[in-house]
């Protein structure tokens, strides 16, 4: 389906309407998933990044009286909670949703991913190649990103559920309680769970980015999908 | 040394203690070790029958403070009692005998006693250089402790040195400086902290005497009634850190108020120890309470997670000034930099097939100009 810029300027002189195929790719848990993430995880980061550097606050009333820190703290743990068990669901997911959710789209073991890897690579991130998109769902490349987040999403949970271990009564994260010392301590595990905080930081920015650059470049309803669980697809017209 | 060595009872009354003395120094001795009241007749019962065990305190790479701490606890019948009636027969700090004499002590006391006697460790142990950086006697301290563990009836690594390696064992760890529990295969009580809190180390001690057994642990070998709780936990300026009332900077007006010390660096939130409920030199205060920050000297590592006054620790191999947020801050903005450089890459790479599909919209379908897609 790929074809080359060449031929394209070929077509340039008789321009036309392409028809599109309508097809189904994100199911509903999937949206879900997704949008349940992005809201944590817009709580997530800046409570995160306010317990490490909490602002001076002046204010009048006594002590007694305020409880800001602690808000900001409870509101991590709560969101931080709703991460976790959404995560969990995903991966459950990725075991019975539709041939785009599978699990073997994020975990490259075939040769073939592998090699549209390198293509996708080269067409859109270093654009050597200007040909016209292939596929539907995950490229590879986007797989690996995603791959790449559900680590440093598993490895934040399990961090900071280890550290909230100290300060619950609840058996669940006592659970985690065994990172602690195979990472060296609490201030080793929450430097870490800090310095991963950055790591899903700059995930997002590329991650946008390289959504509305393909919506951009392709027009093929790569962000409204998320929305609505529909993309689009050239038909085989040209 | 000779036959069965009297009870800690008998002991008491040769040195003239009253039976009322005798009672008081059991009811501290339960209270050191978490015993409950109704639990005291126990802790009678064991000390006017059990004979008091030998005791052989080792120092190795250290600087004492360990023992410094012991002899100033708090309460000064449980010192006396089981400093002078543990029968420390070997402890290069406090004993009378010097060369031989020393050396003849410590071997009778492992022959004779064996599996009774006591091993309490002060300091790390060389592994480097076949452990040439500490040697007493002519031996090195990893032989000394391999002897000394075998036939010992429990196994106490006083401070951070001897249960986490402390300083010497901060990087670059020149001489290969290593926690006793990582070289000897028995089970070890790890009491860290530089020095740990005198009450906590005759608490451990006063159990060990009263229950023939080692307190419960938790999994770094650490007494859970001592080490299960973070100094931050029951800090009193815990409701300072809820409100979000922090110290700035070591002379504002939030550090007379005496305001939290999150932001100085205090490493109370990281830390497992008892200070803030037990506190130091007989209940008086405890770093915290003085306007220090707590510096995490019971957490394993902690001279490498400097700077002590900066909450986030120094990132390694990026300069002392530099954190997590530093490098993170630093990476993001080469992320938005690289997606700046790609924006324009593609307007001009990918010009050509963004244009084709616009001219498709606009020329071929005038009719359908306001639906058409941009
Ligand atoms: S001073 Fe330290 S231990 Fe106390 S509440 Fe503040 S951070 Fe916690
Ligand atoms: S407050 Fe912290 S640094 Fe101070 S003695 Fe206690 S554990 Fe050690």
């Amino acid at each position: 389906m790929a074809q080359k810029v060449q031929s394209m300027a070929g077509v340039r002189a008789q321009p036309r309407i392409h028809a599109y195929d309508r097809v189904y790719v994100w199911e509903l848990p999937v949206r879900n998933y997704h949008w349940i993430n992005v809201l944590c995880l817009m709580f997530l980061i800046p409570t995160g990044y306010i317990i490490g550097n909490p602002q001076a606050v002046f204010s009048a009333n006594e002590p007694y009286q305020q409880y800001w820190f602690g808000i900001v703290r409870f509101t991590h743990f709560a969101s931080g909670m709703v991460f976790f068990f959404n995560f969990l669901f995903r991966i459950y997911w990725g075991f019975v949703g539709n041939r785009f959710a599978k699990w073997n789209n994020y975990i490259l073991m075939k040769k073939a991913q592998w090699r549209k890897l390198i293509e996708v690579f080269s067409v859109d991130i270093l654009q050597l190649k200007l040909t016209r998109p292939m596929g539907r769902g995950h490229n590879p490349l986007a797989a690996l990103s995603y791959f790449v987040f559900f680590l440093i999403s598993m490895f934040q949970a399990a961090t900071g559920l280890a550290l909230y271990a100290s300060m619950s009564s609840w058996w669940f994260p006592k659970l985690f309680t065994w990172i602690v010392p195979l990472m060296g301590g609490d201030m080793a595990v929450r430097q870490w769970h800090h310095m991963a905080m950055w790591g899903s930081i700059i995930f997002i920015v590329f991650h946008v980015y390289i959504v509305f650059y393909h919506d951009y470049v392709e027009g093929r309803g790569t962000t409204s999908g998320m929305i609505s669980g529909w993309e689009f697809e050239r038909k085989e017209d040209e | 040394m000779n036959g069965r060595s009297p009870t800690i009872w008998q002991a008491m009354q040769a040195r003239g203690y009253t039976r009322r003395d005798f009672l008081q120094f059991c009811t501290v001795a339960a209270t050191l070790s978490g015993i409950q009241l109704s639990g005291l007749g126990k802790v009678v019962h064991a000390f006017e029958t059990k004979s008091r065990p030998p005791v052989v305190w080792l120092h190795f790479q250290e600087c004492t403070c360990c023992s410094e701490s012991f002899i100033r606890s708090s309460h000064p019948i449980v010192a006396d009692i089981l400093l002078d009636y543990l029968s420390l027969d070997y402890t290069e700090t406090l004993q009378a005998a010097a060369g031989h004499q020393a050396e003849k002590s410590y071997h009778d006391t492992i022959t004779k006693y064996p599996g009774q006697y006591i091993l309490l460790v002060e300091g790390s142990v060389p592994m480097k250089d076949d452990g040439a950086y500490c040697m007493i006697g002519g031996r090195s301290a990893e032989q000394i402790l391999r002897e000394a563990a075998k036939d010992a009836a429990a196994v106490i690594a006083w401070g951070s040195c001897a249960s986490n390696g402390c300083i010497q064992s901060a990087n670059p760890n020149p001489t290969n400086a290593t926690p006793i529990h990582k070289i000897i295969s028995k089970p070890v009580i790890n009491v860290p902290g530089c020095p740990p809190i005198a009450d906590v180390m005759t608490g451990v001690v006063a159990h060990l005497l009263v229950f023939g057994r080692a307190p419960e642990l938790d999994s770094q070998g650490r007494p859970k009634e001592f080490y299960s709780r973070r100094v931050h936990d029951t800090c009193y300026r815990r409701p300072f850190y809820d409100a979000g009332l922090f110290v700035e900077s070591w002379d504002d007006d939030a550090a007379r108020q005496g305001y939290c010390l999150y932001k100085m660096g205090c490493r109370g939130p990281t830390t497992y120890n008892a200070c803030s409920v037990t506190k130091w030199n007989g209940g008086l205060s405890y770093p915290i309470q003085s306007g220090h920050g707590c510096i995490g000297c019971s957490e394993a590592g902690f001279w490498d997670n400097g700077p002590f006054y900066q909450h986030l620790p120094a990132f390694p191999g990026f300069g002392i000034e530099s954190t997590a947020d530093t490098i993170g801050a630093l990476a993001g903005a080469a992320a938005l930099g690289g997606v700046a450089a790609h924006l324009v890459l593609t307007n001009v790479r990918k010009r050509q097939l963004i244009n084709i599909d616009k001219k498709a919209g606009g020329v071929a379908a005038p009719e359908e100009k306001e639906g058409g897609d941009q």
